[in-house]
């Protein structure tokens, strides 16, 4: 029940435990009891809403910086990157495999303010050896859904 | 001037559905739930490797039979799924749709007079392509005390020393009944008994519900004779690609061959090469969509024992087929007054069959935000339905 409560709710978190729970075939307490157990086992971490903010008149920047770093004795990374996502500013941090070490998603209302964070708070870290900022141009597609198309039924109303 | 037309095509009536379309196009701002086709689109992999058909060029015709490599993915599909094996040199052949296979599969077997059986409720080829080939379509009705399956009794009822072939049209349209293996036990023996020969029409045979779907030409001695056909279309959300297959002994294929020679030449090449992709890499496509549909299939069924309308548990396809006896009005009125008054559209049952009278297809390839609307305009009509009554 799980996977599947978790396939429905990770497209559409707003939906109500009856109609969750009309759609598995299964009782709304059982339902509501395992989505609490998840929260509690912080497999569901939050019920986020996917905003476009290109359609709002809200000026918001987002860039992904690829960081490398020099892993502290006995640490390891998870020092660093601690360091890194307590920043308010910063959106997601993640480890990574291959040419650097971390990658990190900051938003900022303008391009100065992220340039700001990155040389004044990011880079001037001990461990960190350098970093290379991206600015994101647009959003096409964000957590599985296409941003930039319109959907419409298109087919006929009635066929065999 | 003589008349230029045939008498047996004239005398062919047009589809039920075809009726009832034509009043609902009128309505600019109708919602539906009478549609019978996948409201997914084609994965994307798979609408792909058509476009990359056309870059290549790959604009020419294939052999008549269809791409070898879309034969033998075809084959190995039957074999892997549904545990059947066909030669893919010889034995499965590529059509425009289940509907081009319904068509030449009747026309190869029939000889005037020959019976052809015709469960109904059913889609509505199958009727005339007896006739257009013609046989004698003898209907076979059945109920919903059966769930809408096909009972041996029921089939011993109507053949005759003419009856030629049985149609075994499941999982079904419009009705969502299945038939699981024992039920088709039942038929298969009196299929040997009579020797008869079956067009079984599995294009919904991945939306079941309730385990896999079972192939009658998987029974002992039916693949002999057994046409089995089955498509794109449903599986893959392909409607408009037009692409079906047919797989048969070869005495039979080779003579569907002919006509499909002759008449279409072969199914269009770059449907064809998208398909190959489907069958290859379709499978978490196809389960991602089987899971959807059987989501909403709870959710309407719920919304109708929530607004007291009667509906069995149809267990295949993407169709549910409520009784509406208890009102008091045909299936034709119901659809149509539901379609004035609060402009959705549903299939009358009579479109499938006569016996569909008190019933409605009710479709639920819809996303659930559609299905929502469109079924709360349905409680609101069955209440108002209901007080009438009352009053």
């Amino acid at each position: 029940m799980r996977e599947k409560i978790l396939a429905v709710i990770e497209k559409n978190s707003r939906i109500d435990i009856h109609d969750l729970a009309v759609l598995l075939g299964e009782s709304e307490a059982a339902v509501a009891n395992e989505i609490a157990e998840m929260e509690k086992e912080h497999v569901i971490c939050g019920y986020h809403t996917l905003i476009n903010w290109d359609n709002t008149s809200e000026e918001k920047v987002t860039a992904l910086i690829e960081v490398k770093v020099t892993p502290q004795r006995g640490m390891g990374f998870d020092k660093i990157a601690e360091r890194i996502y307590q920043y308010s500013e910063v959106n997601a941090v993640y480890l990574m495999s291959g040419a650097f070490d971390f990658t990190v998603f900051i938003e900022g209302r303008t391009m100065r303010e992220v340039a700001q964070f990155v040389s004044e708070k990011l880079s001037p870290l001990d461990s960190v050896l350098s970093t290379a900022t991206h600015f994101v141009l647009k959003k096409y597609k964000d957590h599985g859904t296409i941003l930039v198309q319109e959907s419409s039924d298109e087919r006929m109303l009635i066929t065999p | 001037m003589r008349n230029p037309l045939s008498d047996t095509i004239v005398q062919i009536e047009p589809s039920g559905i075809r009726k009832f379309f034509d009043i609902v196009s009128e309505m600019k701002d109708a919602i539906s739930l009478g549609v019978g086709e996948p409201d997914f689109d084609t994965p994307w992999h798979i609408r792909e490797e058509g476009i990359y058909s056309l870059e290549k060029g790959r604009t020419f015709y294939t052999s008549n039979a269809g791409l070898k490599e879309l034969k033998q993915e075809i084959s190995r599909y039957l074999y892997r799924r549904f545990d059947v094996s066909y030669n893919p040199d010889s034995e499965i052949m590529v059509t425009v749709g289940g509907s081009e296979a319904i068509d030449i599969a009747m026309r190869a077997m029939l000889d005037p007079g020959d019976e052809v059986l015709i469960p109904q409720p059913s889609y509505v080829s199958y009727v005339p392509c007896a006739r257009l080939a013609g046989g004698v379509p003898v209907i076979i009705e059945l109920e919903e005390k059966d769930q809408f399956k096909l009972t041996a009794e029921k089939l011993r009822e109507k053949i005759t020393d003419r009856t030629k072939i049985l149609v075994l049209p499941f999982p079904n349209n419009p009705t969502g009944a299945i038939m699981d293996r024992e039920d088709l036990q039942a038929i298969a023996e009196i299929v040997l008994e009579k020797d008869l020969f079956v067009i079984s029409d599995e294009i919904y045979s991945e939306l079941t519900y309730s385990g896999t779907h079972v192939t009658i030409a998987s029974l002992p001695e039916m693949r002999d004779r057994t046409v089995l056909i089955n498509g794109f279309s449903k599986s893959y959300a392909m409607t408009g690609w037009r692409l079906g297959y047919a797989a048969a002994p070869h005495m039979i294929l080779e003579q569907m061959l002919k006509i499909h020679q002759y008449a279409i030449m072969c199914a269009p090449t770059t449907s064809q090469y998208a398909a190959v992709s489907a069958l290859r890499d379709g499978d978490k496509d196809v389960e991602y969509m089987r899971e959807s549909y059987n989501q909403r299939r709870r959710f309407v069924l719920n919304a109708f024992q929530e607004m007291g309308l009667d509906c069995f548990e149809p267990l295949g396809a993407f169709y549910t087929f409520p009784s509406i006896k208890r009102f008091g009005i045909t299936s034709d009125e119901f659809a149509n007054r539901f379609l004035r008054e609060e402009k959705v559209a549903v299939v009358p049952g009579t479109a499938f069959g006569a016996c569909g009278e008190g019933f409605l297809r009710v479709s639920y390839a819809y996303s659930l935000k559609d299905l929502k609307e469109a079924l709360g305009r349905m409680a609101r009509f069955v209440g108002r339905l209901d007080q009438e009554k009352q009053g």
